[in-house]
């Protein structure tokens, strides 16, 4: 492990997971606040909207990730000129965040949706009985419910979309995998140390993680 | 009981693909009285209990309440839903909420009220259906009975023009009828307009104004309980009557 004991190196490290940890963390708030709106558009009694979520699912989940973070850098970025800061790794991040939002939230939606589905027909009548508008009974009765039943398969949507995040390497942030490879270009010696190292530290985090997604749906499960 | 019609049905029809669930029924029901519908399953009561505030759309004929015609969609529907009451088989209360904001929630979100007024309401309310030491459980938690009773409270929260009952036993314990029954009675009796589809002759005989008897669609017959349970009228009514009264 001498690798590590060199402060340069535990500053790469350290920073490739600052980046993942901040890509993360943003692109969940951005894919679930997206993914809400399209499972409510897929719901809605309007055609247009419906039409819209479930080109947006159909769209961005048969698109493979690499191929959005670079249509978010050369196609946004480079051709039409969308640029979010005039710091490069600042700008990265905001295009890569940008990519990760679109495409998980196509996979939010539809773990939201098929919570709609588990949310008996009569908890919706009875909320426009008592004269709720439809906003009203989607966002106080159904989509509360079916948020809490898909907790679990939400978790797994995060979970991937913490090691997606390593996919805006390729457009040039240093975040952990690209962390990686510069470590073991320098270090040709310790491959396996250094793979072993940045594997076990998505593990460490992750396996928790998973768990925790697990006792929170135990825990927040609406009982019938 | 006064004679002013608070729900007029005229000449309403509604098929679910090609059945033909409402067959040109016509029903009006006066302010303050209780009217009991009874038929066999299929013959079209809950499909028109549902009709009355439009949680099945119909095909044709018109439905008016309090003087208004029905709204298609929107702002006037969902008017219109919280003027009247409904309490359902399935009881259906809010599974995330407690029984207390269950009952309070209608009010809140819909008419927008005070918190602390609504909630002296809803506990009156609980009081009244024999609840309120239930207030902070989830629905889950109850009873079949008291989760009906809790249904009726939060319909009576909204403070409505009428109530519409569909089936609102059926899916009951055979112990906890009774004290769902005593909550609709005593309802009935305070003057509270009333439209219940039922299996439940006994409250049709001393709680009804009017018996509605429907099959296959049709509104058939309707009479005064005494009437209607002495002396049917049609042939249909007697072969139900004849089925159900014999056990």
């Amino acid at each position: 492990m001498d690798v590590f004991s060199d402060p340069y190196n535990v500053d790469v490290y350290v920073t490739g997971f600052l980046w993942i940890l901040k890509l993360t963390a943003a692109s969940t708030v951005g894919a679930l606040v997206l993914g809400v709106l399209l499972s409510a558009m897929r719901v809605s009694p309007v055609p247009v909207l419906r039409g819209f979520g479930a080109a947006w699912v159909n769209v961005f989940r048969n698109t493979p990730l690499t191929l959005i973070i670079f249509f978010c850098y050369f196609g946004l970025f480079s051709t039409l000129g969308f640029s979010v800061s005039d710091e490069i790794d600042l700008n990265n991040y905001w295009l890569g965040v940008i990519g990760l939002s679109v495409y998980t939230a196509a996979f939010v939606c539809e773990a939201i949706r098929s919570g709609i589905n588990t949310v008996p027909a009569g908890q919706a009548e009875a909320a426009r009985a008592i004269g709720m508008s439809f906003r009203q009974t989607l966002t106080m009765i159904v989509l509360p419910q079916a948020g809490r039943a898909v907790i679990a398969p939400l978790g797994s949507i995060f979970i991937a979309l913490s090691k997606n995040a390593t996919i805006v390497g390729t457009i040039g942030l240093m975040e952990s995998s690209n962390a990686m490879k510069e470590l073991i270009n320098a270090n040709g010696d310790a491959v396996i140390p250094i793979f072993l190292v940045f594997a076990g530290t998505f593990a460490v985090v992750l396996i928790p993680a998973g768990y925790g997604f697990g006792w929170l749906a135990n825990r927040l499960a609406v009982k019938r | 009981m006064t004679d002013e019609a608070l729900i007029v049905l005229e000449s309403v029809n509604k098929w679910f693909g090609p059945l033909h669930v409402l067959q040109d029924v016509s029903l009006s029901v006066a302010r303050g009285e209780v009217v009991v519908v009874i038929g066999p399953s299929g013959s079209g009561k809950s499909t028109l209990c549902r009709a009355i505030n439009r949680l099945e759309p119909i095909n044709s004929g018109t439905i008016t309440f309090d003087g208004q015609p029905l709204a298609a969609e929107g702002r006037a529907l969902a008017k219109l839903r919280s003027e009247v009451g409904m309490v359902f088989q399935s009881f259906n209360l809010f599974a995330h909420k407690t029984i207390l904001q269950n009952v309070m929630l209608g009010p809140i979100k819909v008419r927008k009220e005070k918190q602390a007024v609504v909630r002296d309401r809803a506990m009156g309310l609980l009081e009244r259906v024999g609840i309120a030491n239930q207030a902070e459980k989830y629905p889950a938690q109850l009873s079949g009975g008291q989760q009906q009773r809790v249904a009726i409270a939060r319909a009576l929260a909204m403070q409505p023009k009428a109530l519409l009952f569909d089936e609102p036993t059926s899916a009951l314990d055979p112990e906890m009828v009774g004290e769902v029954l005593d909550v609709m009675t005593s309802l009935a009796r305070e003057g509270m307009t009333m439209v219940v589809v039922t299996h439940e002759m006994g409250f049709a005989r001393h709680a009804a104004n009017r018996v509605v008897f429907m099959a296959d669609g049709q509104l058939v017959e309707q009479a005064p309980p005494e009437e209607f349970f002495a002396n049917p009228k049609s042939e249909r009514a007697r072969d139900f009557l004849s089925k159900i009264l014999t056990h």
